[in-house]
């Protein structure tokens, strides 16, 4: 058998207490697509880190075509041949694609141009070498990123969760341009956690947990149950059907607003229409950077309109478009932004006065003097509840995992009992288990009879619990789509424009 | 000499101190580094500057002198800043007050004393031109600013260098990730702004006014540091900021030796005035402040 290409033996990482990384052996053939199978935490990235020598490791060696090699540097992993295409793209938006490219490829800019548009047309990764890339789509950046990697001539190519950023129909055109990659004798890490891909695609699965493998397997031979097995080590949770109800009255309405803001990164919002009834679930699907940040603040009252425009955004029937955020939350509204640290806690701060933040109205505070005793109560009560892993209410939110304080910050708005729940990225980084929980609260709040709006990226997570579904892009909105008569296809159509061709 | 021809014949030299600061400031800012110490790393330069002519009487050694101090001392800020993560603005003004500090000790001896000048450089021809020919009899230290203003827009725009020095400005996570040694390049931005300040502060001390007096700067690092910002980081704006303030400066001397019926003391805000109304004007454009603004500005950089 030959020399695999990329052979880890024991390698270890420790950030302070965490063991991000314990005694992981992998080993990568030639011609293979690999998958790194694991939850969110489980020591992913921090190994593809160590690979392409952002990171060095705490122990353990790494051969890389069978010579023994410790890249202290990106430039000498990519040296060596390895490239990597990360999650969170490590584009710069102020320059042009060809100057971003030309940042680790050398040659003179005409070559690079005439080189990127042959490799786009031989991988079908189109795009225009001369554009901003602050202009570009996700896709489109994507792209860019794959074709920087390219231009180093790689024999190992990782990529970070490349397809959570795209809709289903680029996924497909990605996997086609992977699929030729290998044959002409590139191996793929693909890290991902999305079980269906995995089985498509890969030839070969290492499953991390807690930082440390629990399996080798070949995808093809095992069904979704047994990899979510592995990866979660206990059965899946199971979604919980819920029956359909009549809606009541409109407690959220949108008519027609057009917002240009002043950020040229941002995206501006055109004609856009919804409306949302008590005891329904409504969600807004699409592709991230088509206007969802700018909605979500626009509804959540972060971004305030002018007097004259404020019945563009109407709640219980009165308009607020002119309205702060606190003053919507008076009314009944309570809301949780996609950005945890910062927009939805404040990382310095302890869950304790976290809680006070938006949960102040519920007697935590007396006379303009804050009751401790209410707020250790509210706060011990949100993480017995939601089940929130925390030494206690005195934890800094900023020590806590993404999962855990996303269930913080869910429970703390949950118990502020809205009428007019609106929640932007639910389960972004939340354990399956947690996720899954998050959901079942959901539904729960509809069926209470609750008006509640989520913003996803996760098709698959809109269709498990929403009523109707309206798809957001270039800042437009599409028509509602009921979700018991809508194929994910069609939701996809619109997420990447082609329902007006098909029309 | 008309009032307007003198305009024209000064405006390039007065603006030179502003200029060359402002220069050096945007290349540092570019990288992502806020230096506040401009003022006190132009003094330092400006007093190394004037001893060193005095006792040699050679301005090339004077500037090359100056040049190293600045950058000396601007280098200690880049350790406090970037090493140490120290709060940018902090260590700026702990740093600038300790230049302006050292001018005035190494200063004391040589109060009111004063060194000559440099002779003009005339093109023949166009030197001769009514009304315009003093734009072109300039000293040499104005023509070589003139030259490294070129080059440094040249660099910043169309080299590779300066491609790295705006994408470290723009995103130094991406930067490292890609490989490329953060810390090292602003580093060298920081002390590349601290040599431009020490060029700077030597103008103004041995060429434009060669007569030493303490406390001489008297806020035009502040100024370049303005200049930086209200001219959204774009090389061609920082230069008609700085001209613009230098050819109003000289009309309201102009102005103030013509007899003109103001009060003398609002005359001299004049070039402060006109240069944050129009710079502020220009700058008011939201969306070329966030195309040419410095994305990480000021924020530490570590692991």
């Amino acid at each position: 058998m030959p020399a695999p290409l990329l052979s880890l033996r024991g390698l270890s990482k420790s950030y302070g207490t965490v063991r991000a990384n314990r005694d992981i052996d992998l080993d990568v053939a030639e011609g293979s697509i690999h998958a790194i199978l694991g939850e969110n935490g489980a020591g992913k990235s921090t190994l593809m880190k160590l690979i392409y020598g952002v990171e060095s490791p705490d122990a353990g060696e790494m051969r890389w075509r069978g010579n023994l090699v410790s890249p202290s540097s990106p430039n000498e992993a990519r040296s060596q041949g390895i490239g990597m295409v990360f999650q969170h793209f490590s584009l710069f938006e102020t320059l042009t694609v060809v100057e971003n490219i030309s940042l680790i490829v050398p040659g003179k800019k005409r070559a690079l141009v005439a080189r990127i548009r042959q490799l786009g047309q031989d991988y079908g990764l189109e795009v225009d070498p001369l554009a901003h890339v602050h202009a570009l789509s996700v896709g489109e950046r994507q792209r860019v990123e794959i074709i920087r990697c390219l231009m180093t001539n790689p024999k190992l190519l990782i990529l970070d969760e490349p397809t959570s950023v795209l809709p289903p129909q680029s996924v497909k055109t990605l996997f086609e341009t992977l699929l030729k990659l290998r044959d002409r004798g590139v191996s793929i890490l693909f890290i991902s956690h999305k079980l269906e891909e995995i089985r498509s695609i890969c030839d070969h699965a290492t499953i991390l947990r807690d930082g440390a493998v629990t399996g080798n397997v070949d995808p093809r031979e095992h069904d979704a149950h047994d990899l979510a097995q592995m990866m979660i080590g206990r059965d899946m949770p199971e979604a919980r059907a819920f029956a359909a109800r009549e809606p009541g009255p409109v407690l959220l309405e949108l008519a027609g607003l057009d917002y240009q803001p002043d950020d040229p990164f941002q995206m501006s919002l055109k004609a856009v229409s919804l409306k949302l009834h008590a005891g329904e679930i409504l969600g807004i699907a699409g592709v991230s950077g088509n206007g969802q940040g700018e909605l979500a603040r626009l509804i959540s009252g972060e971004t305030r309109r002018h007097a004259e425009a404020r019945d563009e955004v109407m709640m219980f029937g009165q308009p607020v478009g002119d309205l702060g955020a606190a003053a919507r939350r008076k009314l009944g509204f309570a809301f949780v932004p996609e950005e945890r640290l910062g927009r939805g806690a404040v990382p310095e701060m302890s869950l304790s006065d976290n809680s006070l933040l938006t949960a102040h109205g519920l007697g935590l505070v007396r006379r303009g003097l804050i009751d401790r005793g209410a707020e250790d109560a509210f706060t011990r009560r949100c993480i017995a509840d939601y089940d929130v892993r925390t030494p206690g209410p005195q934890a800094e939110a900023g020590a806590l995992s993404g999962g855990n304080l996303q269930k913080f910050i869910v429970g703390r708005e949950m118990e502020l009992a809205p009428n007019l729940f609106f929640v932007s990225q639910p389960t972004w980084g939340v354990d399956i288990g947690a996720a899954t929980e998050i959901r079942r609260r959901l539904v729960d709040m509809r069926n209470a009879g609750v008006a509640v709006l989520v913003i996803s990226e996760e098709i698959e997570e809109l269709f498990e619990i929403c009523d109707r579904i309206q798809v957001i892009r270039e800042g437009r909105l599409s028509p509602s789509l009921t979700v018991s008569k809508t194929r994910v296809e069609e939701v996809g159509r619109y997420m990447i424009g082609a329902e007006e061709g098909a029309a | 000499m008309s009032a307007l021809s003198f305009i024209i014949a000064g405006m390039l030299a007065a603006a030179m101190p502003f200029l060359l600061a402002a220069l050096g400031e945007l290349v540092a800012e570019r990288s992502g580094v806020l230096n506040l110490g401009i003022e006190g790393m132009m003094a330092l330069g400006a007093v190394v500057a004037f001893i060193v002519v005095r006792q040699s009487g050679g301005h090339a050694m004077g500037f090359v002198a100056a040049g190293l101090a600045s950058a000396a001392l601007a280098t200690v800020f880049a350790w406090l800043a970037l090493a140490v993560r120290a709060n940018q603005v902090a260590a700026g003004l702990a740093i600038g007050i300790l230049g302006q500090g050292l001018s005035a000790l190494f200063g004391k001896r040589y109060e009111s004393l004063t060194v000559p000048g440099l002779p003009k450089l005339s093109i023949p021809g166009l030197s001769e031109l009514p009304l315009l020919g003093g734009l072109f009899s300039q000293d040499a230290v104005v023509w070589l600013g003139l030259l490294a203003t070129l080059a440094i827009w040249a660099t910043l725009r169309f080299s590779k260098l300066g491609l790295v020095i705006r994408a470290v400005g723009e995103n130094p996570h991406a930067a490292r990730a890609l490989g490329y040694n953060v810390i090292a390049i602003r580093y060298g931005a920081v002390a590349f702004g601290g040599l431009m300040a020490g060029f700077a502060g030597a103008y103004a001390a041995t060429v434009y006014t060669p007569l030493w007096a303490e406390g001489m700067i008297a806020g035009r690092g502040w100024i370049a540091l303005a200049l930086v910002v209200f001219a959204t980081w774009m090389t061609g704006r920082v230069v008609f900021g700085a001209v613009l303030f230098g050819a109003v400066s000289l009309s309201q001397l102009a102005a103030q030796a013509g007899g003109v019926a103001l009060n003398s003391q609002l005359l001299a805000s004049l070039p402060y005035i006109v240069t944050i109304l129009v710079l502020g004007a220009i700058s008011a454009n939201k969306r070329l402040l966030k195309i040419n603004g410095v994305a990480s500005l000021g924020e530490p950089f570590g692991r």
